[in-house]
């Protein structure tokens, strides 16, 4: 920790989040968000297009030499803020973000010649992968479930996988002995059952693999995959921030025009006190988030306390923040017409993303030398 | 000349000012504190301050290089611990609102410590509210007499000085009525006496002013321009709070860290994730103490520096309040230095003595230096730009207030 990391945005990146904010206040309203949980999932396809393709988020962080943006997790972090401002409901996260990481590290093991073809894909935006794990699966979880046969077909299920339903291709762990090995298998080979998920903007899936057939990227991808989800916990930190922002500067706004009792309900001490809390936590956890983010990008070997902490105080500053602004908005916060309830439910959702605070907090347990009361 | 020096030549007027003030040659007080003056005259103390005032008109930010240089070079100490109140709110409001003649006779002393300061702010009946100050000050002549009770006077036995608020016309609503002196607080009228508290020292005073006799050329700014001078004082304050970068485990947090890891048999799974939340706490309060001084060096400034104190205040009442629980029965001991015996230390630490002493001091974090209640005021009104509190008093005359 000798120079201190930036943990403001440079013009660049406030470039990018003013892109990408316009395009989903244009794109993304929060009818067509709500219209998921009624079964109308046309806006996915559509606003992943302009992101992922016209925009090129889709390969932000695939090397340029391969066909992405070449861009860092700095870039990233500005655009999932801007997704979480947005309750946006693309397979950013991921697709762009976990899928991707997977494979970049696989290739930077010495990957095989099918890895650069489904990077290239990644990077054009013409193909969307998703990695075959609960999206509740903490850094130390169980990543295999499935099997394969000596034919090369996959058996298994996996319950509750986030962004299969806008994939095309999976990246699935298979247990071999000690090892985890990695196979793409394509989306239509497999059985995908949508489940009525908490958050529908990011609808989840059981995916049942039933002797699909299966190309092997890699006969070793444990630290690759696990590499990956802490990347996307580093990640989805800002995704959290991006929400809670939502929440403050909606609830403040709300709460300047409301009247009650003759006076503006934001004037009242009661209220400013919780507003103000709240604006401590948000900045707190943006500023958690960013350094998450810009340690990854700078391969700082800090980056897994950074993620850690980013996960541990984002994870709940987010449902506060939705909490608090669905109580504060009072009774139009508990209606579906008003969009409150799409924030709280991708936050509560995130909060179990990718490990609770507390296995996050556990972590940095063995990372800070606190350890835990002998048993 | 207006070409400002770069951090190389900046540093090369370092060596040569080392090169010709040796400070291993120094022998007395008297010379350490000549060597201070002659750091003060090359412009080599506090580096953004003007030239001629003990500085060089440079940057904020390059005052840290040479401070490690003089540091690393065995120099002679200002002596900063003893003088916070003087270093960090006396100097900037007088550099802002002196005249020459003040500037020339008081920042020297200041910065060399010759002069200790400490400050006359608070009163019983005006804390939060320190616009309504009591204490009065009557022109006679070319002397304003002042008659007052002051509070909350960290370092008054210690001082020479004191900047003082008072009010000098009851007749106009209170933020109009107040001035601003500088207090020579060895005026026979001025008398302090320890204010016990809470740990069982006095840290600090209650000072009594009885026809005090201060020069009129010893107030500061235009006589009814107090309230705003102050304010010049108490926003220092407030950047000297949110200005400063932290290593990580700093603080509270670092004593309470050590704490556990020293006494593995009093480990418990609750106390665990009790700490670890306080853990996080503290490593993003310091991240975001880090962005805020990132946000200020970028020049954006502003009052989110009181959000940052809201997280101090509760993250070391917090962590002390634990940390005595983590030690169980030794928690219920209170053997400091010197147990309850009272006395009165020349500086305070946060994190000092024993864990019930910190328990207890930290209780004055949330008070001290803006309440935890005026400071999310200040968010919300300032930050968040929601309404004003109502003020029964502010557009009357002050004598007429309910007080």
């Amino acid at each position: 920790m000798s120079t201190p990391l930036a943990l403001l945005d440079t013009d660049v990146e406030t470039d990018l989040r003013i892109t990408v904010r316009e395009l989903l206040a244009d794109r993304c309203p929060s009818d067509a968000v709500r219209a998921m949980y009624d079964g109308d999932r046309s806006i996915v396809g559509k606003l992943w297009k302009a992101l992922g393709v016209d925009l090129g988020l889709a390969g932000l962080l695939v090397p340029e030499d391969q066909g992405g943006a070449g861009a860092s997790a700095r870039e990233a972090a500005v655009v999932l803020e801007e997704l979480g401002f947005a309750a946006a409901p693309v397979p950013f996260l991921t697709s762009a973000v976990v899928a991707t990481t997977v494979l970049l590290e696989t290739a930077r093991e010495g990957g095989s010649e099918p890895v650069s073809g489904l990077i290239g894909a990644l990077a054009s935006g013409e193909g969307t992968l998703a990695l075959v794990v609960p999206f509740s699966t903490a850094r130390n979880g169980r990543l295999a479930t499935a099997m394969v046969d000596a034919a090369g077909c996959l058996s298994g299920e996996v319950t509750s996988v986030a962004g299969v339903l806008e994939a095309d291709t999976l990246l699935v762990p298979v247990a071999d002995g000690d090892r985890v090995a990695l196979y793409a298998v394509e989306a239509g080979a497999v059985a995908i059952t949508p489940v009525s998920s908490l958050d529908m903007g990011r609808q989840l899936a059981d995916v049942r693999l039933d002797g699909a057939a299966g190309e092997l990227l890699s006969g070793d991808a444990e630290a690759a995959i696990r590499t990956a989800l802490d990347t996307g916990s580093a990640l989805l930190a800002s995704e959290q921030v991006g929400i809670a922002r939502w929440c403050l500067e909606e609830t403040v706004s709300y709460l300047k025009t409301r009247r009650q009792f003759g006076r503006v309900v934001g004037g009242f001490q009661a209220i400013k006190h919780r507003l103000a809390d709240l604006y401590t936590a948000v900045e707190s956890g943006t500023a958690a988030a960013h350094y998450a983010a810009a340690a990854l990008a700078a391969g700082d070997p800090d980056w897994l306390v950074g993620a850690s902490v980013a996960q541990a105080y984002c994870g709940d500053l987010a449902v506060y923040a939705a909490e608090e602004a669905l109580q504060l908005h009072g009774g139009i916060g508990m209606t579906w017409e008003h969009p409150t309830h799409l924030y709280l439910k991708r936050a509560k959702a995130d909060q179990i993303a990718l490990g609770t605070p507390g296995a996050h907090r556990a972590a940095l347990a063995d990372f800070v030398n606190l350890p835990a009361a002998e048993a | 000349m207006s070409t400002a020096l770069t951090a190389d030549e900046l540093a090369a007027r370092v060596e040569e000012f080392l090169a010709a003030h040796d400070p291993a040659q120094l022998q007395t007080d008297e010379d350490r504190l000549e060597w201070l003056r002659a750091r003060f005259d090359a412009g080599l103390a506090w580096v953004s301050y003007p030239a001629g005032l003990g500085g060089l008109g440079l940057p904020r930010a390059m005052q840290g290089a040479v401070d490690a240089a003089f540091r690393a070079a065995g120099a002679p100490s200002n002596r900063p611990e003893v003088n916070g109140i003087g270093l960090g709110m006396a100097a900037p409001t007088i550099l802002a609102y002196g005249t020459d003649e003040q500037k020339q006779r008081f920042l020297r002393p200041l910065w060399t410590g010759e002069e200790i300061w400490c400050q006359l702010f608070s009163e019983p009946g005006a804390g939060s509210d320190l616009a309504g100050v009591a204490t009065r000050a009557v022109l006679d002549n070319d002397t304003w007499v002042v008659n007052g009770q002051k509070v909350w006077t960290s370092g008054a036995h210690n001082a020479d000085l004191a900047i003082l608020v008072a009010r000098t016309d009851p007749d106009v609503p209170k933020h109009s009525g107040l001035t601003y002196f500088l207090c020579d607080m060895h005026d026979p009228g001025v008398d302090v006496r320890p204010l016990r508290q809470i740990t069982g020292e006095a840290e600090f005073n209650e000072v009594f002013l009885t026809d005090v006799r201060i020069p009129d050329s010893s107030r500061l700014g235009a006589v009814g321009e107090g309230w705003r001078v102050a304010n010049t004082t108490l926003n220092n304050e407030r950047v000297a709070i949110g200005g400063r970068v932290a290593p990580r485990e700093e603080g509270m947090i670092g004593v309470v860290a050590q704490t556990w890891r020293d006494h593995p048999e009093r480990r418990t799974a609750s106390a665990h994730d009790r700490l670890l939340r306080l853990w996080v706490d503290s490593e993003v309060a310091r991240l975001t103490g880090e962005r805020l001084a990132q946000k200020i060096a970028m020049g954006q400034p502003g009052p989110e520096a009181a959000a940052m104190k809201l997280s101090f205040a509760r993250n070391y009442q917090q962590l002390s309040g634990l940390e005595l629980e983590i030690l169980g029965e030794a928690g219920l001991r209170y053997e400091n230095q010197q147990g309850w015996t009272m006395v009165r230390p020349d500086h305070v630490s946060f994190t000092g003595r024993d864990a019930g002493y910190r328990y207890l001091r930290a209780k004055g974090n949330s008070i001290e230096g803006g309440t935890s209640e005026i400071l999310r005021n200040i968010v919300a009104e300032r930050v968040l730009g929601l309404p004003a509190e109502p003020r029964a008093d502010k557009n009357i005359p002050w004598k007429e207030s309910l007080r």
